[in-house]
């Protein structure tokens, strides 16, 4: 299958670069970590097929819905690597917790533990009084554990895992002389349990097809509220678990369309978007303060939200196509913002609902400041990171890298007043044979972005020369931001994209191999108007998606140089 | 359930049956290397390893002596280490073999260095790194098995871990470094009275009823997940060592200065002046956490690969510069980059000198410690991973001889790990894969 879908296919062919792309899969065969094949096939009932790590939203999300917002979450995640040309959602199913990750999960969790059977909350989540506040009282301490155990396990506790934990809670209270303390020390077990750091997916034997296990109730119920929601299962998911209709075709797409129709499922978006468009970059974007003095951390907090923002805006609140998301005039700014984006911003703080006028170069996601931003370099913009992230993140092309012998000689000063544009200077690059194969597919996409800087700040000229803002993608030719959002938007790859990413995120797994389910989902989304909603409901209601899919690691030599 | 406050019980890896690998017991550890004891106590000094890395190499004609051997020139990018060069080695002319795997420009050198492996994918090391293997022989009694710092600031930037998706993360602040090491359960060695806490002990037993869960689980999942539980309680048993340092009385160490209150938090940037601010302060926070021995292993990273090291003002990074700024004809070399390197070179012996002034017995903490200083590519305009530069300073308390240039003449770069593993004493004869495998120690360097 995997030979003829359209995905297989996306990799960009070029001349020149291909060497970099040789290796093969007997290559790889030594390389650690990889086990294809090995925990699907032969999956038992209550096998664990699956391990991902929770991320930090997750996490934060999963204590507040279980425990109450006031529940304070103080420390530092480890981050979770994100392979390249994937999603972090991806990367969760290598992820390991090291020595200091963990460290820090096991301050966070004493720290949680702490706060929920305090005097203030432990009313709320110890529904019996102890015989005495000194000593261990067992069956108190099942009655308040038990409940808790099973949403943060995401489901019930087994008999031996209760005793367990009741016991534990017995020991620390008699060597501490506190009831709570010992209900703290064993809720603090729970939180650094790998049984609550990772969403163990479990498989469900009777329902096997064709030798590929499929997910279990409660594997369901944590898939569905981690994609929809970006938190743990609630009472009503674990109930339906419970029940088996999450194995049952109508019951789960009568409780799926619930969960895309809630506002919760504005939070899940959100999180699928951080990761599609990599907004893990502003943590370590760094922009200099003399070149770019609209620069500030106001600015800097505010350029993912005003993305997210728009996002969540055009694509849930309103409803609205996929594909307008790059031609929309709707944003919303704050007064840092408004000035770089030299726009009024009437409310001195928080954001307020922002219009560009029809035909302004700032429309869409590809003229905000963040994009524009976070594919630049600290000191300048750069259309060759622009054009490869519209390629990469947006239309999931893969653009090669550069080979490792290349001469940059070819790409002379920059602050040489001979050549003051990036288009004169990058037309170094396609004069260059060697480099020529990938500038053309990246340069030409970007340097119609150039009329905005480093920091996305507008601008008609560099160094006093006009910016000829003029782009090409696939042949298709346009002008400015406004124009590459327009081709964007009338590009197939572009919602084939979307819908690829959507159902990696969901499984964890890169679609890369099936790209005729890709199609198929791709199909749909286009029957539906290219609605997100539908796209996710979907792809939580199909069945493919609950087909264990096992990684394989063999899938090409695939590196991000965004990083640079 | 009782407790067993001894160092020693929580040697004997008994805990609750789980099958534990220990390191051999104290005594053979210190004094099977020219070790010396304390005076104070009569306890051995402990040794130490690190790591200390910088990206975008160097100019190798301006920093490579020509001749290998003691008493060894000093070109002029070399010449920052003039009053500690009879402490520090050089090592040149050793490559990175890659078996045909593509070079992936700034990625590939650095994990070949430390996992004796080529690279294939981006997708974090592919294999141990041998720092984390001399953690599990050194550093896996200690207070911390290791601690990564990042002076640029990334959490991300480091080269330590166990393979795949494992990277042990940097402390990215010297206020988060701080913490780590002085906050919330640290015992002052030379505290006069101690007092075992009972939340830590209720605390240690806790652990030990997660470990007990350890089999049911491992029953029920498939090898990669294995794999990641594996490493999982492999953390858990480094926070039950921490919690067994808690409960144990520490031995008095001359040399422990408890910083009175952490350090100021500074902006965290690419901009080369704030990190090498971070890097000193951070440099001092690691050098007590050797000294009061909260641990043994440690990796500074001071810039990342493509390093995106910045000058105010400037429009384009270390990197970019190392690329794009044209070689003088009349220096030979790019005067923008080099600046960054003077200044990477100058933080490397801050980081030296530190170590240095701080006094054990006879000998000073450098001394002590076997420090492993290398960069992920020789000349980083053309991306070349042959020659990467290498250091080591300090003798690892006598195990390694010191003040000399190795010239590898090609051998592959796996020999370096190899011969820093078995000084460490890591019982291993052969390591790296395909034509990085070696069972050939660098003769020159053994005490």
């Amino acid at each position: 299958m995997s030979s003829t879908s359209r995905l297989s296919r996306w990799m960009l062919g070029v001349a020149g670069a291909a060497a970099v792309l040789s290796i093969t899969a007997a290559s790889l065969a030594g390389s650690a970590g990889a086990e294809p094949g090995t925990a699907a096939a032969t999956a038992a009932s209550g096998q664990i097929v699956g391990m991902r790590r929770l991320s930090e939203t997750q996490y934060r999300n999963t204590i507040a819905d279980i425990f109450g917002p006031d529940i304070v979450v103080a420390g530092r995640f480890e981050p979770i690597v994100r392979p390249a040309h994937e999603l972090i959602a991806s990367g969760a199913r290598e992820a390991a917790i090291s020595p200091s990750g963990l460290e820090q999960f096991d301050a966070m969790a004493r720290n949680i533990a702490g706060q929920v059977f305090d005097e203030r909350h432990r009313g709320q989540f110890v529904p019996c009084a102890p015989k005495a506040p000194a000593k261990a009282d067992p069956s108190c301490a099942q009655a308040a554990l038990a409940p808790l155990g099973r949403y943060l396990f995401r489901r019930p506790l087994s008999l031996t895992e209760q005793a367990s934990y009741v016991r534990m809670a017995g020991t620390a209270a008699e060597a501490t002389g506190s009831f709570y303390s010992g209900l703290e020390l064993a809720l603090g077990a729970m939180l650094v349990s790998p049984k609550f750091l990772y969403i163990l997916e479990t498989a469900q034997p009777g329902l096997a097809q064709a030798g590929s296990p499929v997910l279990d109730d409660y594997s369901r119920a944590a898939r569905l509220s981690f994609t929809l929601w970006n938190s743990t299962p609630n009472e009503m998911l674990l109930d339906a678990a419970a029940k088996g209709k999450l194995s049952d075709p109508a019951q789960l797409t009568a409780i799926a369309q619930r969960m895309v129709a809630s506002p919760r499922f504005e939070q899940g978006v959100r999180a699928f978007f951080v990761d599609m468009l990599l907004l893990e970059r502003f943590d370590a974007l760094s922009k200099d303060p003399i070149i770019f003095p609209y620069y500030s951390t106001q600015v800097a907090a505010a350029m993912p939200e005003q993305m997210l923002r728009t996002v969540v805006d055009h694509l849930v609140t309103r409803n609205g196509d996929y594909r307008q998301l790059f031609t929309t005039n709707h944003t919303f700014m704050t007064r840092a913002l408004g000035g770089l984006y030299q726009v009024q911003v009437s409310k001195p703080r928080g954001w307020e609902p922002h219009e560009f006028a029809p035909g302004d170069d700032r429309a869409g996601l590809l003229g905000q400041a963040g994009f524009l931003a976070i594919y630049s370099q600290s000191g300048r913009s750069s259309p060759t990171l622009r054009g490869r992230a519209v390629r990469e993140v947006l239309m999931c092309q893969q653009v090669p890298d550069p080979p490792g012998n290349v001469n940059f000689t070819a790409v002379q000063d920059t602050r040489n007043t001979a050549v003051p544009t990036a288009r004169i200077r990058l037309n170094a690059h396609v004069t260059d044979e060697n480099c020529a194969g990938c500038h053309k597919l990246t340069d030409p996409v970007g340097l119609s972005l150039e009329r905005f800087d480093g920091i996305g700040a507008f601008r008609t000229k560099e160094n006093g020369a006009e910016i000829d803002p003029s782009g090409e993608l696939d042949s298709v030719k346009f002008t400015g931001a406004a124009g590459l959002g327009k081709t964007l938007a009338e590009s197939p790859d572009t919602t084939l994209c979307v819908a690829s990413r959507a159902l990696e995120y969901a499984r964890g797994v890169p679609s890369d191999e099936d790209g005729n389910l890709v199609e198929a989902l791709e199909k749909q989304f286009a029957t539906d108007g290219y609605s997100i909603r539908s796209l996710f409901l979907k792809v939580a209601t199909m069945p493919e998606s609950y087909q264990v899919k096992v990684h394989k690691l063999d899938a090409g030599t695939r590196v991000s140089l965004l990083t640079n | 359930m009782g407790f067993d406050l001894s160092r020693r019980g929580a040697l004997k890896g008994v805990l609750n049956g789980a099958a534990i690998a220990v390191g051999v017991p104290l005594l053979d550890v210190f004094l099977d290397g020219n070790g010396q004891a304390m005076a104070a106590t009569g306890a051995a000094v402990p040794v130490r390893f690190g790591t200390w890395f910088w990206g975008l190499g160097v100019n190798p004609t301006r920093w490579f002596p020509s001749q290998a051997g003691a008493d060894y020139e000093l070109k002029p990018e070399l010449a920052p280490i003039r009053d500690f060069q009879k402490k520090i080695n050089v090592l040149g002319n050793f490559n990175v073999l890659l078996d045909g795997a593509p070079n992936l420009p700034h990625t590939s050198g650095g994990p070949a260095i430390r996992t004796g492996r080529a690279i294939t994918v981006d997708r974090g090391l592919p294999g141990e790194s041998f720092d984390v293997t001399i953690s599990d022989r050194i550093g896996a009694r200690s207070r911390f098995r290791s601690l990564e710092v990042s002076a640029i600031g990334d959490a991300r930037n480091s080269l330590s871990g166990r393979g795949g998706g494992n990277l042990n993360p940097s402390e990215a602040t010297p206020t988060g470094l701080y913490q780590r090491i002085f906050g919330l359960g640290f015992k002052d060695p030379n505290s006069a009275s101690f007092t075992p806490d009972p939340q830590a002990m209720a605390r240690r037993s806790v652990l030990s009823a997660v470990t007990e869960q350890r089999q049911a689980l491992q029953a029920s999942v498939g090898a990669a997940d294995r794999q990641k539980l594996d490493q999982y309680y492999t953390s858990i048993r480094q926070l039950e060592n921490q919690l067994d340092v808690e409960l144990t009385r520490p031995e008095p160490l001359q040399a422990c200065v408890v910083p009175g209150k952490g350090p100021a938090d500074l902006a965290v940037n690419g901009e080369i002046e704030t990190v090498v601010l971070n890097h000193q302060l951070m440099t001092d926070l690691l050098v007590m956490a050797l000294a009061c021995d909260q641990t043994r292993v440690f990796n500074m990273m001071f810039n990342n690969g493509a390093s995106s090291l910045t000058r105010i003002g400037s429009t384009v990074t270390h990197h970019q510069l190392t690329h794009e700024e044209v070689l003088d004809n009349k220096l030979g070399y790019q005067p923008q980059a080099t600046y960054f390197l003077t200044k990477i070179m100058e933080a490397w012996v801050y980081f030296i000198g530190a170590l240095d002034k701080v006094k054990e017995g006879d000998r000073t903490l450098l001394d002590n410690t076997l420090v492993f200083a290398h960069s992920e590519t020789e000349f980083a305009k053309f991306h070349s991973i042959d020659n990467i530069p290498m250091m080591t300073a300090g003798s690892g308390g006598g195990r390694i001889k010191t003040g000399l240039y190795v010239d590898g003449q090609g051998t592959p770069v796996s020999r370096v790990g190899l011969t820093l593993q078995q000084a460490m004493g890591v019982p291993v004869d052969r390591w790296g894969t395909k034509s990085m495998e070696t069972n050939k120690a660098i003769g020159e360097l053994v005490a």
